[in-house]
């Protein structure tokens, strides 16, 4: 377990324009490492979902990513106001971004199902009023 | 088809990246709502979009695309050009609106591929 490398990234929430520097900094070192393309873009995409949601919805986060030979975990912690109802946020659709994010083009209801379908495994842990944490494990074939 | 026929064909303006303009591309797709690129498309590697931000940038990147192109005029800033040149990516502008654009490379022969 000790062989694995680990980043640290701290999300603002402030600056929209600035979202996805962290999934950007993550694609671009598992691309250093040398993993499948495949296997970066679902990596990508999920994490850049999970950071914009994080944006979005709680004032920014941290992100934690584990680099493991056989698999790479991911975990996106934030202190926003929690999911209150998982259910109904994991469906195509839905959706609680307000009007002005929409103008920027996110707040379809896609991000919670788009992450589950790029991610091996997911699991939500949310409680309102005192935050969300979103794991995310990929395995490398 | 190469990007440098994608230059020609929309009337576009080169913003960055004119070194690559000879990739090839074989799919696009356009949206302005990033959402659903990031849900639906998958392998276009070329994005039309009427939204200017960076977000437009970044969503491109996550999915490997080569080359964006803005519709209706709308021009990228300066840290946007900064994203895409880290990303070995076209900015291109065009001043036809999206419906028209995505028509004309439609009939050169590039297409919406399975996203």
């Amino acid at each position: 377990m000790s062989n694995s490398v680990k980043l640290h990234y701290d999300v603002s929430g402030e600056d929209f324009t600035r979202a996805g520097e962290a999934s950007g900094n993550i694609k671009k070192v598992l691309k250093e490492i040398g993993c499948d393309a495949d296997l970066i873009r679902n990596v990508s995409i999920a994490t850049y979902e999970a950071e914009i949601n994080m944006v979005i919805h709680a004032n920014g986060g941290v992100v934690d990513v584990d680099i493991f030979p056989d698999h790479i975990d991911i975990v996106l912690a934030d202190q926003g106001p929690g999911i209150k109802d998982v259910e109904l946020a994991m469906k195509e659709g839905y959706s609680t971004a307000p009007d002005n994010v929409r103008s920027l083009g996110f707040g379809a209801g896609m991000g919670l199902p788009n992450i589950k379908k790029y991610a091996d495994e997911m699991k939500i842990e949310t409680e309102v009023g005192v935050g969300t944490t979103i794991r995310l494990k990929f395995y490398i074939k | 088809m190469k990007v440098k026929e994608i230059i020609e064909i929309l009337e576009a303006e080169v913003i960055c990246g004119e070194d690559l303009s000879e990739k090839e591309v074989h799919t696009a797709c356009g949206s302005d709502m990033m959402s659903d690129v990031l849900a639906y498309v998958k392998d276009q590697a070329v994005l039309l979009s009427g939204l200017v931000n960076n977000q437009v940038v970044r969503t491109a990147e996550m999915m490997d695309m080569k080359c964006i192109v803005f519709v209706r005029g709308k021009k990228p800033d300066e840290s946007m050009i900064e994203l895409a040149n880290a990303s070995d990516m076209v900015l291109l502008s065009t001043k036809k609106p999206m419906f028209t654009a995505c028509g004309l490379l439609y009939s050169h022969g590039l297409r919406g591929g399975n996203g």
